[in-house]
């Protein structure tokens, strides 16, 4: 019996998403196989990790990943640009915490000062995102937009409860756009159908299907890409073609096993290692079930995973 | 490939005489086609039909014990590509590296780790599960004392014995007779000879070849020689290679049943880079590797790969759940505190373990949520206040406590006036919503 490999056929392929400008612009998905399987089919785009960083201190970050950003992290546009030209970011993540009620409660105003001043200071992709506070986001991501105009941003979350407003920023201020949902390919698909009828263009979208930590429900994030991605493929839907975030340092420096002390836990070992070790490793999981965009924290995780990513492509 | 029911219908006797417990023999079939019946059943049937039906039906990658006793793996019985089709059945193995080039006190510390591996995680004890003692002298006479310090220490960890040399290989097997090594090192040059040890040894030949093609041919070469367990390497290094051909392995051997790929596969994964090696490893397990070498076995490094190899190998369908009952934590009086949450397996052991660090005895009642997390359950509408209710009159746990006080996850604030609602005379108390909150939040009431 002599092997002749199985190479498969996809019928669709993921969008080629472009964000930010100039020189630095990167592109996201495109590929019209599985993610890695260039052995079939064309993989034109690697993935992209945006650097997070907050508009207010990390002072809610494991003491092991704002370390890195001590110098920094009193201050957004001192932390972007240390990203930037420090750590060679290619891409950068402004989380908008501080405008979550139960924090600070700034102002959409403030926040979108935060945006501008943040932006003057860079030039690789931003992405933007809201305090993950479905009402508040709306007014804020708009303010946000439009402070980025043009600037080809990725504007986020869309979610179910606040779609409408912020697909609305996005459009007028061409950016892209993410739409998140819970774990759920019909969720997700549903959203994106939402979004695109509203005459936002599905090829601009970002779909995020929830991210997990390891250890703590990564399996269903894992199998929920891996689905979307393969209806993507194998059934040429349309709806499911947009690139996928995984927006993992938020996730896995929250678990115990990322911040719990070694002298507690003797079994775990090295804790600084650890963490480290369980964002790149969720990072892994989630290349290769489909992310194309990830949003990480750890300097050293993101560093490793790019490596990884060498070895991949 | 897998037959039909109505395929298998016609090899069997078609009497429907009922010996297999089946009211016809179409109804056998239809069992036996998706495998909720075995063919020794039915005592009637022939000879041909069990040879056809015992080829059909194995599965397409050769189940292989690795090792023996207790600390025995098993591997391949793998039958689709992605997890959400169908469990992942056996989950791959971790071997770490022990090169004969070390002193014996490395070596000797390299297997006390690998002997305190063990970790204990939502109630599965995992560990590194076999040692991968390597030829890197090239010399017989050093292959053969590595192999001795592991096999006098650590007696019953399966063994990789990896070697290219026949001589070094002959000698060093002989001191794992009957415990199921994996004799690692065939290729197109040495295959017979290797293949010889191995069936004398009855240990599983590992063999490799560059590339796909190679690969296959070999394997069936040394299948004609004798040898039917065989673990498989493609001669994958770059994460890529092991990506890809660990897909075109397990796709030609699911989808095609083509044999001479249907083996478990090994990858060896050793970077400098201890964090990168983690990350490779990661890619061979989430893409169908069965036996993992590593160069080193850092606790946090280990905790993060069962914790990924217990991910990815969970049954898509049912969560890990545990038994719904009223737990004692330390030994609780009559006042100690109850505290209820679901029965998904992860939040079982987090919150427990969290109680436990307490050290404040405690009951925990542990509802059956058909294996949800709190917040999953509280969406889906299976951790609401009539059920909790139900679930605490129903238990009969207030004649062992001196106090109608009930603990609630801080997530499910929102329940608790309706819960004081339904169990009458109880008082509802708000827990802290994170469950490493718990043990601050215990020795405070305790005080
Ligand atoms: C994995 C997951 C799923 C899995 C199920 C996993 C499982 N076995 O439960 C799946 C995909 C099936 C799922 C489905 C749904 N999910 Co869901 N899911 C999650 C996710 C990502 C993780 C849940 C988890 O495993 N947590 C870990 C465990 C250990 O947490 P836990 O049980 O809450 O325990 C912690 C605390 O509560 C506390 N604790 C526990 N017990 C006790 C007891 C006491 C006394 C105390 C003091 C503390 C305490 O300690 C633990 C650790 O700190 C969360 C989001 C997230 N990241 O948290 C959403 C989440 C729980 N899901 C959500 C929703 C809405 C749903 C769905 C209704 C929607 C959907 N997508 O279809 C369905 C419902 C399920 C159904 N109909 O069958 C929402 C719930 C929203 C809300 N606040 O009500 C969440 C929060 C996502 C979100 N941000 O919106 N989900
Ligand atoms: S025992 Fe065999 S012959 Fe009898 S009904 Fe069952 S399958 Fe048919």
């Amino acid at each position: 019996m002599a092997f002749v490999a199985s190479k498969e056929t996809y019928s669709g392929k993921v969008y080629q998403v472009n964000i930010g400008t100039g020189a630095n612009a990167a592109n996201l998905g495109g590929e019209n196989v599985l993610p890695f399987h260039s052995f079939e089919g064309t993989v034109p785009n690697k993935p992209v990790i945006a650097y997070e960083i907050q508009d207010v201190p990390p002072t809610d970050w494991p003491e092991n990943v704002q370390k890195p950003y001590s110098s920094v992290s009193g201050d957004p546009v001192a932390w972007a640009k240390f990203c930037q030209d420090n750590l060679k970011a290619k891409a950068i993540a402004l989380r908008l915490l501080g405008t979550h009620p139960d924090r600070e409660n700034r102002s959409p105003e403030v926040a979108a000062k935060t945006v501008k001043d943040v932006l003057s200071a860079i030039n690789v992709p931003l992405i933007i995102l809201g305090s993950n506070h479905a009402e508040k986001d709306a007014p804020v991501l708009v303010a946000a937009a439009e402070a980025a105009k043009d600037r080809n941003c990725i504007i986020g979350k869309a979610q179910e409860a606040n779609y409408k407003t912020i697909v609305a920023a996005a459009m007028a201020n061409n950016h892209k756009l993410i739409a998140m949902s819970e774990l759920d390919i019909n969720l997700s698909k549903q959203l994106n159908i939402l979004i695109t009828q509203m005459g936002f263009d599905k090829e601009r979208l970002v779909t995020d299907p929830m991210c997990s930590a390891l250890g703590y429900g990564l399996e269903y994030t894992y199998s929920v890409m891996e689905r979307i991605r393969l209806a993507a493929l194998t059934q040429n839907d349309l709806t499911m073609q947009p690139p996928m975030l995984a927006d993992v340092g938020m996730y896995v420096w929250k678990i115990k096993e990322a911040q719990a002390p070694e002298s507690e836990m003797p079994l775990w070992g090295n804790t600084e290692e650890r963490g480290i070790a369980w964002e790149a490793t969720t990072a892994t999981a989630l290349l290769v079930s489909g992310a194309e965009l990830l949003i990480m924290r750890h300097p050293r995780a993101i560093e490793a995973v790019e490596k990884l990513i060498e070895e991949l492509v | 490939m897998a037959l039909s029911g109505v395929e298998i219908f016609k090899l069997l006797p078609k009497t429907n005489c009922k010996k297999c417990g089946h009211p016809t023999c179409l109804a056998f079939a239809m069992k036996l086609a998706q495998r909720q019946a075995t063919l020794d059943a039915c005592p009637d049937v022939s000879d041909e039909a069990k040879r056809v039906l015992g080829e059909a039906s194995a599965p397409p990658v050769r189940p292989i014990t690795f090792g023996s006793g207790d600390k025995a793996v098993k591997m391949g019985e793998e039958t689709v590509l992605f997890r959400h089709e169908k469990k992942f059945v056996n989950p791959c193995a971790f071997a770490v590296e022990v090169k004969d080039t070390l002193s014996e006190s490395e070596i000797t510390k390299k297997i006390e780790d690998v002997l305190a591996s063990e970790i204990d995680r939502v109630g599965q004890k995992l560990r590194i599960d076999a040692i991968a003692i390597t030829n890197a002298s090239g010399d017989k006479g050093k292959f053969e004392a590595a192999a001795k310090l592991v096999s006098s220490k650590a007696p019953n960890t399966p063994v990789i014995l990896s070697t290219t040399d026949t001589a070094a290989a002959e000698a060093a097997i002989k001191l794992f007779s009957g415990k199921r090594p994996i004799l690692y090192g065939a290729n197109s040059s040495n295959a017979d000879a290797m293949a010889n040890i191995a069936k004398t040894e009855k240990a599983i030949l590992g063999v490799t070849a560059h590339g796909l093609e190679d690969l296959s041919n070999l394997t069936e070469k040394i299948k004609a020689l004798g040898v039917e367990d065989m673990v498989i390497d493609a001669g994958s290094v770059k994460a890529k290679d092991i990506l890809g051909n660990n897909t075109l392995i397990r796709r030609a051997a699911t989808k095609k049943n083509f044999k001479p790929l249907g083996y478990p596969v090994i990858n060896f994964v050793q970077r400098d880079d201890t964090l990168l090696e983690l990350l490779v490893a990661g890619i061979a397990v989430t893409k169908y590797s069965s036996v993992i070498v590593l160069s080193s076995i850092e606790k946090w490094k280990n905790l993060v790969l069962f914790t990924l190899r217990q991910n990815i190998y969970t049954d898509p369908q049912v969560p890990m759940q545990v038994e719904q009952k009223i737990y004692n934590i330390g030994e609780p009086k009559p006042e100690s505190p109850l505290m209820i949450t679901t029965n998904f397996s992860l939040t079982y052991f987090i919150v427990s373990g969290e109680v436990e660090n307490s050290k404040v005895p405690s009951r925990l009642a542990v509802m059956d949520c058909e294996g949800l997390s709190v917040l999953t359950a509280w969406a889906a509408g299976k951790f609401t206040a009539t059920k909790i209710a139900q679930f605490i009159t129903e238990s009969g746990i207030e004649k062992d406590i001196s106090h109608k006080e009930l603990i609630i996850p801080g997530y499910v604030a929102i329940l608790s006036g309706s819960i004081e609602d339904k169990l009458e005379g109880w008082k509802v108390t708000v827990g802290p919503r994170e469950a490493n909150g718990l043990p601050a939040f215990l020795k405070a009431r305790a005080a």
